[in-house]
């Protein structure tokens, strides 16, 4: 808000200046696209290590949905009989995978940043709601702040299943050195699903992402990149008639910037 | 109209800084480039990496990080020891690998030579002389590195009691090599993991004799190395200054293997 009240008055034109806000500050940016191919590379050793053992199957009871995995995903991603490999690749990634994950919470932590992630007391309700007004139910999104309130359940589980995932993965890497780690997942063989559960999850999550990321567009895929989201300035939030807090379209953007170049 | 929520949300935003589109541009620009010099350097360093000499089959590399592993791990806890089990949980153990016990073999004409540092012949032993050492039992939870695992009821030597025989002539060999009789199939342990109390020279499994798919006479058992290192139906046991020859480890896997 400091910002906005310092400016003149005049400066704050009636439809609002396009502008750009910073949304995810560069220490963000680095640690999101440097946990992309190290969680690829992860899950990919994990897939070659999981291989020689690939007992899982998704189903209720005796009835057998699919198993994990078919032959033709092993094929199609050479999975099979490299499980060394995987191995070695996962015991050598799974740090810089660790280590990646604890500065970017530590760094949650520290700069207050988490509380654009982690959900509050209302958060469910507007989350199914934005949900209601994904599959379009309903016609106005409900109020958010940098994330949607589904955005922020579904980050703070993600951060909670990597967790999860690492805790096992320990579990399963040093049972002993590290026991009674292994006790928390109900033993070596429980530490072994929770890690692949875990793994499917992430792999949900990552398509869902994906997914999202495309349908909200180019400058929601940008802010990622530049840390900035272009936007309409808002007059003062305590003396606000209603407002947009959707970003605008690139073509406005031109048309501004046009405008903009003589000071 | 904004609300009460609205604001509340939308309050932490309003401070982040704001920059004109003009700036935006350039800055945007600067960003892409930082990005496509970051997926060129990922896609060098991850070329870089698969076209390393490779270190008994992997990238030298990742063999390096596997010797770090282990000596942070060995650091860290070396003397902890696994859960143990109530004989009642153990159930039959899977026959994995048959490399080197292909062939039945006669157990009463069955030796094993126990060697020193120097290749010198310290003791050519039959069953009977294991029979002899103090017996122990261990129900333990054997892993394979493929990811199964078993509770087994071990019954034999540990092979610490079976090295005090040799303490004073062996000095203070860091390592010991095991071999099956035809040399097929030999693992490599450090002095410390073969010490721990829970790594056994195994005469029975469930009680009884082990049988020859499992290894009998002896064999090596414990619940903190992966399987690939409880070699079978042991026929050399040698002491030994260097890192001795590990069959698995020959062919990608960790050497240490440890858990």
């Amino acid at each position: 808000m400091g910002t906005e009240r310092e400016l003149p008055q005049q400066e704050t034109l009636d439809d609002g200046e396009v502008i750009a806000r910073l949304v995810h500050p560069r220490a963000i940016r680095w640690l999101h696209w440097i946990n992309f191919p190290l969680l690829f590379i992860m899950i990919w050793s994990g897939l070659r290590i999981y291989w020689a053992e690939d007992v899982y199957a998704a189903g209720i009871g005796s009835w057998q949905w699919f198993a994990f995995f078919p032959d033709a995903v092993y094929e199609r991603l050479d999975l099979g009989r490299h499980l060394a490999r995987g191995l070695a690749f996962h015991f050598s990634f799974g740090w810089l995978f660790v280590i990646n994950g604890a500065i970017y919470v530590t760094y949650l932590a520290i700069t207050g940043e988490w509380r654009h992630i982690v959900p509050d007391r209302h958060a469910a309700r507007e989350a199914k709601d934005v949900v209601l007004h994904d599959v379009r139910i309903k016609k106005q999104a409900p109020p958010q702040g940098k994330y949607n309130a589904a955005q922020r359940i579904s980050y703070t589980v993600v951060l909670v299943m990597a967790l999860v995932l690492v805790v096992s993965g320990f579990a399963i890497y040093k049972p002993t050195q590290l026991y009674p780690l292994p006790l928390l997942f109900g033993g070596y063989q429980g530490a072994r699903v929770i890690h692949f559960t875990m793994t499917i999850g992430l792999m949900a999550f990552f398509v869902v992402h994906v997914l999202q990321v495309i349908r909200s567009g180019w400058g929601n895929f940008r802010s990622m990149v530049t840390g900035y989201q272009i936007e309409r300035r808002r007059p003062p939030s305590d003396t606000s008639p209603p407002i947009s807090v959707t970003p605008v379209s690139e073509s406005e953007t031109h048309a501004t910037e046009i405008e903009e170049v003589s000071p | 109209m904004t609300t009460e929520r609205e604001r509340e949300l939308r309050a932490p935003l309003d401070d982040a800084p704001t920059i004109t589109v003009e700036e935006f541009r350039r800055r945007s620009r600067r960003s892409f480039l930082t990005g496509a010099a970051g997926i060129t350097g990922a896609v060098l360093g991850w070329r870089w990496l698969q076209n390393q000499p490779v270190a008994d089959g992997i990238p030298q590399p990742l063999r390096s990080q596997l010797e770090r592993n282990e000596t942070l791990w060995t650091r860290l806890s070396a003397s902890r020891s696994a859960p143990e089990f109530a004989v009642s949980e153990a159930t039959p153990i899977q026959v994995n690998g048959r490399i080197g016990i292909r062939n039945e073999i006669d157990l009463a004409d069955w030796t094993v030579r126990v060697e020193g540092p120097d290749g010198e012949l310290l003791d050519d032993l039959d069953v009977a002389a294991f029979d002899a050492l103090p017996q122990r039992d261990m129900v333990i939870e054997h892993k394979c590195i493929e990811g199964w695992s078993s509770i087994v009821h071990w019954g034999g030597v540990r092979f610490s009691d079976f090295h005090q025989r040799y303490a004073d002539r062996v000095g203070d060999a860091p390592y010991v090599g095991l071999e099956t009789p035809d040399g097929l199939y030999y693992v490599g342990w450090d002095m410390a993991s073969i010490m721990h109390p829970q790594t056994m020279l195994a005469l029975r499994q469930g009680g009884a004799p082990l049988d020859q798919d499992h290894g009998a006479p002896l064999r090596i058992a414990t619940p903190n190395k992966y399987g690939i290192k409880c070699l079978k139906r042991i026929g050399v046991i040698r002491y030994a200054r260097e890192r001795p020859a590990d069959y698995w480890a020959e062919r990608s896997y960790d050497w240490y293997a440890g858990l």
